[in-house]
Parts: structure tokens; C-alpha cells; sequence
């Protein structure tokens, strides 16, 4: 089996958002980038498959020269090879035909993706590579086993889960629950040492247009001061919650 | 050229997010001045949708679309929107609309944005505000293609009456063996209890409560509230409460009317969790935690004292206001 892990580069979840250039822009001064959190679940469980079931892993990310720190610490994880697609990834339609592209070339059975990125948050790059390939797609995945050409899969819903099956080639959208918090490795020296000498490929995008275009950026309003209630008094919250927020 | 908008059910009723939908879809058809169509799926009565704005609903009635399949439903959607030339489609934010709006996207070859909360602020050229960075900002984004695929916010909008007749029409959508090829086995749904995405209230329990053996105090609370439970990202770590219940940047977001957090610090990726809820309720005992600062209300005290007494409150006032 040949799975492919979409790898986002972003954000670290404690950052500071800013903007920059009359706010058109995220302000990457300080920032700590990481692999987006919902392709690090993906990424442990691929590991899993590799060691479990014989699976080559290779990941993928979209984007220029700085992602490649990302991609090299996913190579330390136990990644077998990596590619960056060499583009600024500014549109969800734009990132999953770059990848549809990857997929295509690379015959790969299994896409894991990240449920969405935790900095533009567009959820559609999964879905809409699924689309693009023709390949089977399955959202908010949180177990994913597979056994030859067949795969099943749990989905979360809103107030519950489903079971799923379907066959492959399969895109998913991961998060946690494909592993647990625990099961996330941090590389070890070998790993690190072994990613060094790991091939990191770099292939020019393929043409396509932006659906969308990000024109500014806004910070939401600052917050008014807290109203603090005593202990003792819970009543005042209860008549604040009614007279005031109007919320009960 | 209208507007269509996908309105989701339960059961045969409409739900909230589906006429919120339909009342925002109404605003944009106003703003492009045409009317406004409805695709529904074995849903409710429509009477409901034209309360909210809908001019026309299509109605499609097939035993193979009772449960959700995101490829053989986006595949309808499109059809639908071809069938009406829809040039904007409008969707909810829920864990369904979001698995099938890519599929969808592509079909239509629509530019598509999630997460948005508020009207256009032009149709030309066609500019929508979204959340970002998991609700640490907002982002103005144009949508370029001809065809736009709008998912918005739960709770952004707002219901908007807007009486019109719906005149109903049966719509068959023409489906084949493709759009089946991921099967559902089984469905594990929680019934008769709020959910994290449905509900009105959320209450919510952190680390402050010291273990999983004292969550009858959150759900006690919750109960009297008709709301949802839910749980900071270290009480799902440590296996106190399941997944499906983490709040925040890598769990669930929550955009609820009321969010109360009990013995919850506030760590910023909570926090970015919880943005889009609008009346924010702390309660903890170290008057230093981070959350005060986000919070509209603020109990500093033990919730092991702090909570029951605000339940009995909250029994009086119902008992009072019933």
C-alpha cells in the first residue's frame, strides 16, 4: 500500500495572530510553525500501516522553501520520502489540484489529510482532492483500518459516529482519534539523523487558478471587562444571565 | 438565476441550522435581487422554509438518500443548482455540510467559503467575511469563480422571518452506483440529549473538578439548563470524558448563546475554541486564570460549592418563569 500524508505547515497553537502589509497578510515574525495537528494524528496512524502492514509512506506539503523544516521533521517521524510542491498555497481549490497532481503521479492508494488546518481552517482540501481524483472520501475520520483493496472507517457526526466502508484509492480527512494524544512520537536523534539523508523532493505546481482571493484580515473587537459575581451570591448571575445577556 | 440553499432535517423536522441557512440565503437573494429555492432531502414541511424566505422548494423524496451519503447528496445539491442556475449556494456549518461542500464545490466548479458569518459586503465582486485561525480573526475573501458555495457560521446569523408561499415541486435527482461507494454500516447517535453542535448552552468542565468520578456536577448543571456538555483538551488527554467532547482549537469549536466553563484556566487554544459563543460564564477558584479576561461573567470561588448553589438558583428561576 502507498499512502500519502498531506502535511500543513502552520501555526503553532499558542501564536499570537498579527497581520501585516495594511493587514493582507499573516504576520510570520516569531512565529513557531508546526505540522498542522489533524495531519500529525494521520501521520502516527500511517506510521502504524508502515509498521503493522508494510506501507510506504511519503508526504506531501504545498508550499516554498520555509515548509521544509515541517516536512523534515515528518521525515524524522518515519516518513520514507517527502515532496513540496513549490507554491505559495493561498486557495483550498487551487492546494488540492497541486495535490491531485502529486496523487496522480505517485499512484498512491491512501491519502491521509488533515481534517483542516488550524490556520485558515477551509476544511475542503481533503474533499475536494477526493472530487478531483475520483477516489472515495471519507470527513472527520477518527479510525481507519485496511485490509487489501477495503477500507473501514468511523466518522464523527454531530452527537455521535457512523461506521463506514468503501475501497480504495480512499482520501480521508483525519483528527484525533485515528491515534490517541499519547501515540504522537516526538523524533529521536536516529530519527532526525535519518531524515537528513532522506529525499526531499521539489516539483513545480502545476497550473491552476485561485477560486478564492483573501483581500484583508481583521482581529475580532477587543473584549469588554469581565462582571465579576460573589460566591455567595450566585442569584446575581442567574438575574444577570435573564435582565442582562438575555441568554436564559 | 436564484439562490439555493440546502436545508438539513432530522427526522422529518427541520433543524435550526437548516432555517438559519434558508434566512441568511434570503438576505443574499435580496441582495442579488432574485428569489430564493430550497433543496430539501426526506425533509420536513415546507411551510417552514417559506416562513424564512424560501419562494420554492424542491423536494426530493428517495428511500436511498435516508441516510446521509455526502457524495450522493452533494451530487443532488448540484443538480438542483443546475436545474435552477444557481450561481450562489448556501450551506450550514454542520459535520454533513462540511463532508459534502468540497464534493460539491468541485462539481459546480464553485469557489467555496466555510466559516462565514455575515452578508456579503458586495456582491460585486463577491466578498464574504469568515472566521480564521480557528476564530482568532476574520478573513474578507473574494470568491472568483462564477458559481459560490457559501457554509455558514452556526449561530452567526440568526433566524429572519421572511413570510413567503413556498410553492413545492418533487425534484429526482439522477443517481447512480458511484455515488454510493462509501457505505454506511452503522449510525451511534446519542438521542434525547443536547449535542456540542445543536445546542443552546454548553456547559463545560476542566481540570478544576479533579476527576471524571465529580462530572455529575457539569451534568447536573447542564440538565437544568437543557444544554451540552463538553470539556477542556487535558480532561479528554486523561480520559475522564471522551473526544467528541474536547473544546477548542484542535477539538470542537463551540458557537453557542451561552458557554459556562467550570474549573477551565482558559489556555489560549481553548479559548480560540469558544470565540464564536456569545455570552461567556467562568467560574474558578484561582482569581488569576486567563479565561476571566475573555469571560462577560466571573465567579471566582470552588465549584464544588459555586455549582450546586447556582443549580438551585437556576431551579428556582425556572420554577418561577415556567
Amino acid at each position: 500500500m502507498k499512502i500519502l500524508v498531506c502535511i500543513s505547515h502552520v501555526p503553532d497553537t499558542t501564536s499570537k495572530i498579527n497581520f501585516t502589509n495594511n493587514d493582507t497578510q499573516f504576520d510570520t515574525n516569531g512565529v513557531q510553525f508546526v505540522i498542522n495537528p489533524n495531519d500529525e494524528f494521520g501521520l502516527t496512524r500511517a506510521m502504524w500501516f508502515k509498521e503493522k502492514q508494510g506501507a510506504t509512506v511519503h508526504v506531501v506539503n504545498v508550499g516554498g522553501p520555509e515548509t521544509e523544516p515541517t516536512l523534515r521533521k515528518a521525515l524524522a517521524i518515519g516518513a520514507d520520502e517527502a515532496i513540496r510542491v513549490n507554491s505559495n498555497p493561498t486557495d483550498g481549490f487551487f492546494v488540492a489540484k497541486q495535490l491531485a497532481a502529486v496523487m496522480q503521479e505517485g499512484n498512491y492508494d491512501l491519502v491521509i489529510a488533515g481534517r483542516e488546518s488550524i490556520d485558515y481552517n477551509g476544511g475542503m482540501v481533503p474533499g475536494m482532492l477526493a472530487s478531483i481524483t475520483g477516489a472515495n472520501f471519507v470527513n472527520t475520520c477518527i479510525s481507519l483500518e485496511v485490509d487489501g483493496n477495503n477500507a473501514k472507517a468511523i466518522r464523527e457526526i454531530d452527537g455521535g459516529k457512523e461506521t463506514l466502508s468503501t475501497t480504495l484509492p480512499l482520501v480521508i480527512g483525519g483528527q484525533k482519534g485515528l491515534v490517541e494524544e499519547s501515540d504522537l512520537r516526538i523524533p529521536n536523534m536516529r530519527g532526525i539523523m535519518q531524515a537528513r539523508q532522506k529525499p526531499l523532493k521539489v516539483v513545480e505546481a502545476a497550473s491552476a487558478e485561485n477560486a478564492t482571493q483573501v483581500t484583508t484580515y481583521e482581529k475580532p473587537a477587543p473584549k469588554g471587562a469581565v462582571k465579576m459575581v460573589d460566591a455567595e451570591n450566585v442569584e446575581e448571575l442567574v438575574n444577570l444571565l435573564h435582565n442582562e445577556a438575555k441568554v436564559i | 438565476m436564484s439562490v439555493l440553499v440546502y436545508t438539513e432535517s432530522d427526522q422529518g423536522k427541520f433543524k435550526k441550522i437548516a432555517l438559519e441557512a434558508t434566512s441568511y440565503a434570503k438576505g443574499v437573494a435580496d441582495m442579488l435581487g432574485t428569489t430564493l429555492t430550497a433543496i430539501s432531502i426526506n425533509g420536513g414541511d415546507a411551510t417552514e422554509l417559506g416562513t424564512h424566505g424560501a419562494s420554492k422548494v424542491l423536494q426530493v423524496s428517495d428511500s436511498k438518500l435516508e441516510q446521509f451519503n455526502a457524495k450522493a447528496y452533494a451530487d443532488a445539491i448540484a443538480q438542483a443548482a443546475q436545474n435552477e442556475n444557481a450561481k450562489v449556494v448556501i450551506i450550514s456549518s454542520s459535520a454533513n455540510a462540511k463532508f459534502l461542500a468540497p464534493l460539491l464545490a468541485v462539481q459546480l466548479n464553485a469557489s467555496y467559503a466555510p466559516n462565514v458569518v455575515a452578508l456579503p459586503e458586495g456582491t460585486s465582486p463577491f466578498v464574504v467575511k469568515s472566521n480564521a485561525f480557528t476564530n482568532k480573526a476574520f478573513a474578507k475573501t473574494e470568491l472568483k469563480s462564477d458559481t459560490k458555495l457559501i457554509g455558514l457560521s452556526k449561530n452567526a446569523y440568526g433566524l429572519k422571518e421572511n413570510p413567503t408561499t413556498a410553492a413545492t415541486e418533487a425534484f429526482s435527482p439522477s443517481l447512480n452506483e458511484a455515488d454510493f461507494s462509501v457505505k454506511v454500516d452503522s449510525v451511534d447517535k446519542v438521542t434525547g440529549k443536547a449535542t456540542i453542535a445543536d445546542a443552546e448552552v454548553v456547559v463545560s468542565g476542566g481540570r478544576g473538578l479533579k476527576g471524571p468520578e465529580n462530572w455529575h456536577l457539569i451534568e447536573d448543571l447542564a440538565e437544568v439548563l437543557g444544554a451540552a456538555t463538553a470539556c477542556s483538551k487535558p480532561v479528554s488527554d486523561m480520559g475522564w470524558r471522551p473526544h467528541s467532547e474536547h473544546v477548542g482549537q484542535t477539538g470542537k469549536p463551540v458557537a453557542t448563546n451561552l458557554y459556562i466553563a467550570v474549573g477551565i484556566s482558559g489556555a489560549i487554544q481553548h479559548l480560540a475554541g469558544i470565540n464564536s459563543s456569545k455570552v461567556k460564564v467562568v467560574i474558578n477558584n484561582d482569581p488569576e486564570a486567563p479565561f476571566f479576561k475573555a469571560a462577560d461573567y466571573g465567579i471566582v470561588g470552588d465549584a464544588f460549592e459555586v455549582v450546586p448553589k447556582l443549580i438551585e438558583k437556576l431551579k428556582e428561576f425556572k420554577a418561577n418563569n415556567a
